[in-house]
């Protein structure tokens, strides 16, 4: 119960988060993306204002033997860099430069009610399910 | 630059790194959207942990763009349906291949000092950095 309660507030601030950054916003990160043009570097600021939180967890968390509420820190234990991260990184890249979406902010975006959000939301889950089907058997 | 909001970027960043310290100090795991998402669909035993932040997080969204107008607008790149569609299916599909997103591997993963993520967060960056080239500027 305390993990989903404590899951549920990680919820919150991320989604708060998104919203007062602006990240909900698709032309807001396509204007980052955009340098060549009229350039907005805020997405660099989120980035880095979660990067200088996240990173103080990581050493806190060093110390620790455990989380608080759960029996063991589950980090990734893969290392290599595999043809399936890059390709997958690569496919990741083109659908975020065309709509402008990556899946935290598309999913929050999904409350604003657009139309445009829904779809996209829908398409991504299904690019999800057809991963599920196809490779990860 | 006349759009550059440093303040709110960093706050709202501030709030997304808060948001991983709580999940990985409280429950051990890496806040990474497209795990949590495509978790949801595979992993049975984490399923109300992950459906506990989706829950979290539209209402998170919700309350700031309701109650304060963060952010004032959704506006889209591009708003015809086949290209919403197969952008979402490379981001959904792309996101479970490479095992992660923006926040997995672009937040988490960076200051894990994980070097796939490293490898990875540079990779779709520089291909969105040139789709939105070839968008904007190219076509």
């Amino acid at each position: 119960m305390k993990s989903v309660l404590t899951s549920l507030i990680s919820g919150l601030l991320f989604g708060a988060g998104l919203a007062i950054s602006g990240m909900m916003n698709p032309a807001k990160v396509v204007g980052f993306l955009d340098m060549l043009g009229n350039w907005d570097p805020s997405l660099a600021f989120v980035m880095g204002g979660a990067l200088a939180v996240s990173f103080i967890s990581y050493r806190l968390a060093a110390a620790r033997s455990a989380p608080l509420f759960a029996t063991a820190f589950q980090t990734p234990t893969q290392k290599q860099i595999d043809p399936r991260l890059i390709a997958g990184a690569v496919l990741f890249g083109l659908g975020w430069g065309i709509a402008g979406l990556c899946p935290g902010p598309a999913v929050a975006a999904l409350v604003t009610g657009t139309t445009d959000i829904l779809i996209f939301v829908g398409a991504m889950l299904g690019g999800m399910l057809v991963y599920r089907v196809v490779l990860e058997r | 630059m006349e759009n550059f909001t440093p303040v709110s970027a960093l706050i709202g960043g501030g709030l997304i790194g808060l948001s991983a310290l709580v999940y990985y100090l409280g429950i051990g795991r890496i806040a990474g959207i497209s795990g949590i998402v495509g978790g949801l669909m595979t992993d049975g035993t984490g399923r109300p942990i992950r459906a506990a932040f989706v829950v979290g997080l539209l209402l998170g969204a919700a309350a700031l763009f309701y109650g304060y107008g963060m952010p004032p607008a959704v506006e889209m790149q591009v708003a015809d349906w086949p290209w919403l569609v197969v952008a979402g299916l490379l981001v959904g599909f792309g996101t479970r291949l490479g095992s992660g997103c923006t926040s997995g591997h672009g937040v988490c993963g960076l200051s894990r000092g994980s070097l796939r993520s490293l490898v990875a967060t540079c990779t779709f960056f520089a291909v969105a950095l040139v789709t939105v080239f070839v968008i904007r500027h190219v076509l």
